[in-house]
């Protein structure tokens, strides 16, 4: 199993890099001119990964697909098993300016309606502040909350409840 | 006896169920034991022209035995069917224990309009208290019904009915992305279903204008919560509030000049009072806690809100013009989303323990409180404008189903939309003529 899990991380990060050579391509040809001067044969290639991240690695890196922060019960208080995604999402705000992240909060059926979009703002609040602690910028998030009314699960058991106290994140602009 | 009428009641009811698919199926839940005896007689039709469809008695019946305070002779126990005094033998109807009894009579009146003559004794005493004439068009006779139930019931308790009333409630249809949330506007018994609004994100927290004739409300549609006043008679609408982040939990005041609301505005949820007519909002509350939920007191000078100021969610009152808030409620782990009766004398809530939540009530002269409802997931209480009933939200396996159940907790009934989710309800005020 674990193993399996190994040679996946290593494919997506391979399938990462080839994404990464074939956008970065076409930048080429402005350093083709480097070129021109002399042409002794020596062929400039740009490196292929800058440390930065792309657009394409919201569906390929592992971190950043991580796109659901989980919450207990009435409570806003992050758990530190987020905190990875979270620095990984600030990063991705940071490396890409141009980049909109909307928080949307959520909470589970328990506790009155109003209440519960007053506590999904609440939780969509402290995923934007820790990912501006980790250096993202406020000015790229938007947060809003939909209470208990779009839930992704329908049962009222402790099992649903959990996978509904959540805080969704998605670019509006990547 | 009990199981009998209950049987009866809910058969009337699913024999009227296919007048239209979207009729809300009520169905008498647990007893009224210690309830008046009435028997209401059909009201024969002794005009000349066509018969109406519907039997007013039915109405009338039913109604007075979903309020808790009556206990009506099934139809099939009657003992004689007379239209009018003259023709009652009062010992049979004392012998039959009943307390009061209810005879009348359709008539034609001008332009195929009726005219419904009905008389209310006491048995007892073999003293008539109501000799009444009122005329309806075909079409009207449902209100007529329920304005005769709501005569019936203040001649004999003294307490104005609450009958001849709407509810307003939001239903949700279908799964994942093709769910249709809707704002609909019914009869106090469910009867005459209306359709407000529609639209394929949440609607929620309908509250109505003192007048009946608006209600406000909460959508989704523009992505944020966004506050709206629709005129019901026109479905024009109005966006009252659409303010960076929260814009809920509307509520008119007892004038329906100002609105109390939910706005984040600032950062954090808060209470604040818009002045409807020049639109200035008025700061209540500033507090880093959740605030929300504000409803009127009786006498429009304070607000009850939610608030988990002390860690969890509770019900404060405040002074509609801010200052500091005092906390009401002291029992269970939480209690949210208020209602107050017409009178100020008790307030309704959705109070948890647990994972449990009920409707419960607390006499505030008292302090004390009382469980109306079972459980699990009660919420959203709603008085009727006279609050001898209340109205709550529960799920039930996945679908949310509407309850009414009497001031006094020992009359329940279930409220289902035929297929869907229903929730939020809203009582409105008395209706005008």
């Amino acid at each position: 199993m674990k193993t399996t899990a190994r040679v996946l991380v290593a494919l997506a990060v391979c399938l990462a890099l080839g994404a990464c050579t074939k956008k970065v391509k076409p930048d080429d040809n402005t350093n083709t001119n480097n070129n021109s001067g002399a042409d002794n044969g020596a062929q400039t290639n740009p490196m292929a990964d800058d440390g930065l991240y792309g657009p394409e690695d919201l569906d390929t890196d592992e971190c950043l697909r991580q796109r659901v922060v989980y919450f207990d019960f009435d409570q806003d208080g992050l758990k530190p098993e987020f905190q990875a995604a979270i620095a990984c999402h600030a990063k991705y705000l940071r490396d890409r300016p141009s980049a909109r992240m909307t928080l949307e909060g959520h909470a589970d059926e328990r506790g009155t309606r109003e209440y519960n979009v007053a506590l999904g703002e609440r939780r969509g609040n402290a995923v934007s502040a820790a990912v501006q602690g980790s250096g993202g910028s406020g000015s790229q998030i938007t947060v809003t909350s939909l209470g208990e009314e779009r839930p992704t699960c329908l049962d009222s058991t402790e099992d649903c409840w959990s996978k509904n106290r959540r805080v969704e994140i998605s670019y509006s602009s990547k | 006896m009990k199981n009998f009428f209950q049987r009866l009641m809910c058969l009337c009811l699913f024999m009227a169920a296919p007048l239209s698919a979207q009729v809300l199926d009520l169905g008498v839940i647990s007893g009224n034991e210690g309830s008046l005896p009435i028997a209401v007689v059909p009201m024969a039709y002794q005009g000349k022209l066509a018969a109406p469809e519907l039997q007013v008695s039915d109405i009338i019946r039913a109604d007075l035995n979903r309020s808790g305070q009556f206990r009506s002779m099934p139809e099939t126990g009657l003992i004689a069917r007379p239209t009018r005094g003259s023709e009652v033998k009062f010992n049979d109807w004392r012998l039959a224990k009943q307390d009061f009894l209810v005879v009348g009579r359709v008539l034609d009146d001008a332009q195929g309009s009726y005219r419904i003559e009905y008389e209310l004794y006491d048995v007892a005493k073999q003293e008539r208290m109501l000799g009444l004439s009122l005329t309806s068009r075909a079409k009207g006779l449902r209100d007529v019904s329920h304005q005769i139930a709501d005569q019936i019931y203040e001649k004999i308790l003294g307490v104005r009915g609450a009958f001849w009333t709407r509810i307003a409630y939001v239903t949700a249809n279908g799964v994942g992305k093709n769910i249709k949330y809707s704002l609909m506007v019914a009869d106090s018994d469910g009867m005459n279903p209306q359709n407000v609004v529609t639209y394929s994100e949440p609607l929620l927290s309908p509250a109505w204008s003192p007048d009946g004739r608006k209600l406000a409300y909460v959508s989704f549609e523009r992505g944020n919560s966004t506050i709206y006043i629709q005129e019901l008679n026109t479905g024009a609408r109005e966006m009252v509030a659409s303010f960076k982040g929260i814009n809920g939990a509307p509520s008119f005041s007892p004038d329906g000049r100002r609105m109390a609301m939910t706005l984040s505005k600032s950062g954090n949820p808060e209470i604040y009072v818009m002045d409807l007519a020049s639109r200035s909002l008025t700061q209540v509350t500033n507090h880093y806690s959740i605030d929300t939920e504000a409803v009127w007191s009786a006498d429009g000078q304070s607000l009850i809100f939610t608030s988990d100021r002390g860690g969890r969610p509770q019900l404060y009152q405040v002074s509609a013009n801010g200052g500091e808030p005092r906390r009401l409620s002291f029992s269970g782990d939480s209690n949210a989303k208020a209602s107050v009766s017409y009178d100020g004398k008790r307030i309704a809530s959705a109070q948890g323990k647990g994972s449990v939540y009920r409707v419960s009530i607390l006499d505030v002269a008292s302090g004390s409180w009382q469980s109306l409802s079972p459980g699990n997931l009660d919420e959203s209480p709603s008085f009727a404008p006279n609050a001898s009933m209340l109205l709550y939200a529960n799920k039930e396996g996945r679908r949310g189903v509407l309850y009414a159940v009497s001031a006094d907790g020992r009359v329940r009934q279930r409220i289902v939309l035929a297929d869907g989710d229903v929730r939020e309800p809203a009582w409105g005020p008395f209706r005008q003529k």
